[in-house]
């Protein structure tokens, strides 16, 4: 048997549904359809009234999470895609995000958002969104590299008192696949040494988890030992982890599929320079996509965001400095 | 005819009472709220003061209107609706006042203020994000088997303009879900007249466009007001989906205390719609024989010691400490980042 990264969020999605009453799902074309992805297949079928489609209104479907919410339900939210969630952009940031705080009532919702850049898909239904959402205080945003992680961490978010934005990272959604679902999993806010190395650290998250192993694998072959941290979510980030890999391998490279300006490659070159400038060996780097909107054509899609081989070039040249 | 005579009497002594019981509220909003607006002037008010005024007959029908266990998310002209819904006067005062023990500890002030647990949603400042926070309650209510209960929430013609709006109406439409919209048509969006904000006749047009069901009514009419909420709210309660109430008044203040509003019409502060809702519901008491001048003198008397007893203790509270605040936004402790200090 083997299942793939999207049938595991189906799969935990199943299982919450399952053990919690209080969980439910909405969103856009989730019911009978089984979603755009069909990341909700069946379920409405398995979980009647617990399966509910919603007219294209985005920040009424975050609004009425939030509310559902209050009344003690763990509602699960699926954005069609991540892009879309701008329309719920309110919602999220100053209602989800400020009710804790505010007061003191927890804010149970998860918001799914189907994420990151797929060929031909263009502006505005390849986006990376968690850079935005991990700027605003009261949100989770976690960002899972494997299939295990997609399953486990999102059974984490609907246990978690806390509003997460979950982004699930579509480019993984159908060729990732593992032997079978986890029973145990790395605490959430806890990065993971995907391979160790010594030469230097590969700091990145979720479909660029992929292109930073194969980047690493290329230059094993020219003799360095790259060390790549899966951050797994960016909001916690485990400042820790990525602090003692660089203490091990004395340079930094972070890279991330979203756009060059701040975000979550800056905040953890940030965090080195401040706390750790004194374990580097050279100055720490950063690479993103370019910034300019996303590209349609295949051509300018894989020339806009790191690969495997943008990122071994990026990587040789820090290991020359 | 006997029992005609007997169902005529009763209504006349409920209608009586439920008048008297209106105008109590609407007293002691107008006392708080104007209370408020001096220590405004007087530099005592952390933040902007928002008064009600003109506003208190519709606000307080919607207040009247509801039952505990029912749900109100009101806007920033509603301290008439939250006392008859059942907040505290203290919470007023002591967020204008920054007293910590206050609803919102501080955190977040005035008219931003509510209370969870009696279902008193507190608002955003963004105009029409609470109306989906509201269908989602009803909703999550109608899933967990709890029938019987309301949502209500106030906006003015301003807030109907946004998409928040048009999303979360057409959403409780599609869920017909028992929800209560009250618009306050006060004539302005802070100094934005109708003509600016709308182009229906009436924004009850738009009613019928979502499929709700619409109820129009002259908010300086206290007895129309009850009346039309009443109803709106029994036939949410019976499931007949959502209802929208329009109100047609005006402001009668300056969209917060900060600001003189010089550009309301003068016209229009003559014409009937310009009429204070305090002195017609007084005048409506009289009437109808439920209150004499002297109860009435009394009525006042009592809700200015009330509102002075109110800002003496909390005069005496402690403000919000730096030093012992959480300094948290999430309630999972385990999964705070940490920053390094500056």
């Amino acid at each position: 048997m083997s299942i793939t990264y999207l049938e595991a969020i189906r799969a935990a999605q199943a299982k919450a549904l399952a053990d919690d009453p209080r969980v439910f799902i909405y969103g856009q074309d989730v019911g009978a359809f089984g979603g755009a992805f069909k990341a909700t297949k069946n379920l409405q079928q398995e979980f009647p009234g617990r399966v509910l489609d919603a007219p294209i209104s985005e920040d009424a479907i975050v609004g009425s999470a939030v509310g559902a919410a209050i009344e003690g339900m763990r509602p699960i939210i699926e954005m069609q895609f991540a892009d879309f969630s701008t329309v719920a952009f309110n919602q999220i940031v100053n209602q989800a995000a400020t009710l804790f705080w505010r007061t003191g009532a927890p804010c149970p919702i998860v918001v799914r958002l189907p994420s990151g850049g797929t060929m031909g898909s263009g502006p505005f239904h390849s986006q990376s969104m968690e850079a935005l959402y991990a700027h605003y205080p009261g949100l989770i945003v976690m960002t899972p590299a494997t299939v295990e992680d997609a399953y486990s961490m999102l059974l984490e978010a609907v246990a978690i008192d806390d509003p997460v934005i979950f982004c699930e990272h579509k480019f993984l959604y159908y060729h990732l696949k593992a032997e079978r679902l986890p029973e145990t999993a790395l605490p959430v806010g806890r990065a993971r040494i995907t391979r160790p190395g010594r030469d230097l650290s590969l700091v990145t998250y979720s479909a660029m988890v992929h292109e930073a192993l194969a980047a690493a694998e290329e230059l094993a072959a020219e003799g360095a030992e790259i060390e790549v941290v899966d951050l797994r979510s960016v909001k916690p980030l485990d400042t820790d982890t990525v602090m003692a890999s660089v203490a091990r391998t004395g340079r930094l490279l972070a890279v991330g599929e979203a756009w060059p300006w701040g975000g979550v490659t800056a905040e953890v070159v940030a965090r080195v320079a401040a706390e750790g400038f004194n374990l580097l060996d050279a100055p720490p780097q950063r690479l993103n996509a370019k910034d300019t909107p996303i590209p349609f054509h295949p051509n300018l899609w894989a020339a806009h965001r790191p690969t495997a081989r943008s990122i071994a070039d990026a990587a040789r040249k820090l290991l020359r400095l | 005819m006997v029992e005609t005579q007997t169902a005529r009497e009763v209504a006349g002594e409920k209608v009586a009472e439920s008048l008297v019981k209106a105008f109590r509220w609407m007293l002691l909003a107008r006392t708080v709220d104007e209370k408020m607006a001096n220590m405004y002037r007087g530099g005592r008010i952390h933040g902007g003061v928002f008064l009600g005024r003109g506003q208190e007959a519709l606000s307080v029908s919607v207040g009247m209107a509801l039952r505990p266990g029912d749900i109100f998310a009101p806007l920033i002209r509603d301290m008439a609706g939250r006392l008859a819904f059942g907040e505290p006067l203290l919470d007023s005062v002591r967020t204008h006042l920054g007293s910590v023990l206050g609803p919102m500890r501080g955190r977040d002030g005035n008219i931003h203020r509510g209370r969870l647990d009696i279902g008193l949603y507190p608002m955003i400042s963004h105009l029409g994000a609470m109306i989906s926070v509201v269908n989602g309650a009803l909703l999550a209510r109608r899933m967990q088997g709890r029938t019987g209960t309301v949502g209500a929430t106030c906006i003015g013609d301003g807030g109907t303009s946004t998409g928040a709006f048009h999303e979360a109406l057409n959403q409780a439409a599609v869920e017909r879900l028992p929800l209560v919209l009250v618009v306050a048509d006060n004539q302005y969006a802070y100094s934005t007249p109708t003509q600016r904000q709308y182009a229906c006749a009436n924004l009850l047009d738009r009613a019928a466009g979502y499929g709700v069901a619409g109820h129009a009514v002259d908010g300086t009419d206290l007895r129309a007001c009850l009346n039309v909420l009443q109803n709106a709210v029994a036939r949410a309660r019976e499931g007949q989906g959502p209802q929208m109430v329009v109100a047609t008044l005006l402001r009668l203040c300056g969209h917060g205390e900060h600001d003189d509003a010089s550009y309301i019409n003068p016209q229009l502060k003559e014409s009937a719609v310009g009429r204070d809702c305090l002195g017609v519901a007084e005048r409506q008491l009289l009437e109808v024989g439920a209150a004499t001048p002297e109860q009435i003198r009394q009525w006042r008397l009592e809700a200015q010691q009330q509102v002075e007893a109110a800002v003496a203790q909390v005069q005496q509270e402690p403000a919000p400490d730096p030093f012992t605040e959480r300094w948290e936004a999430i309630r999972t402790s385990g999964l705070l980042d940490h920053f390094p200090s500056a």
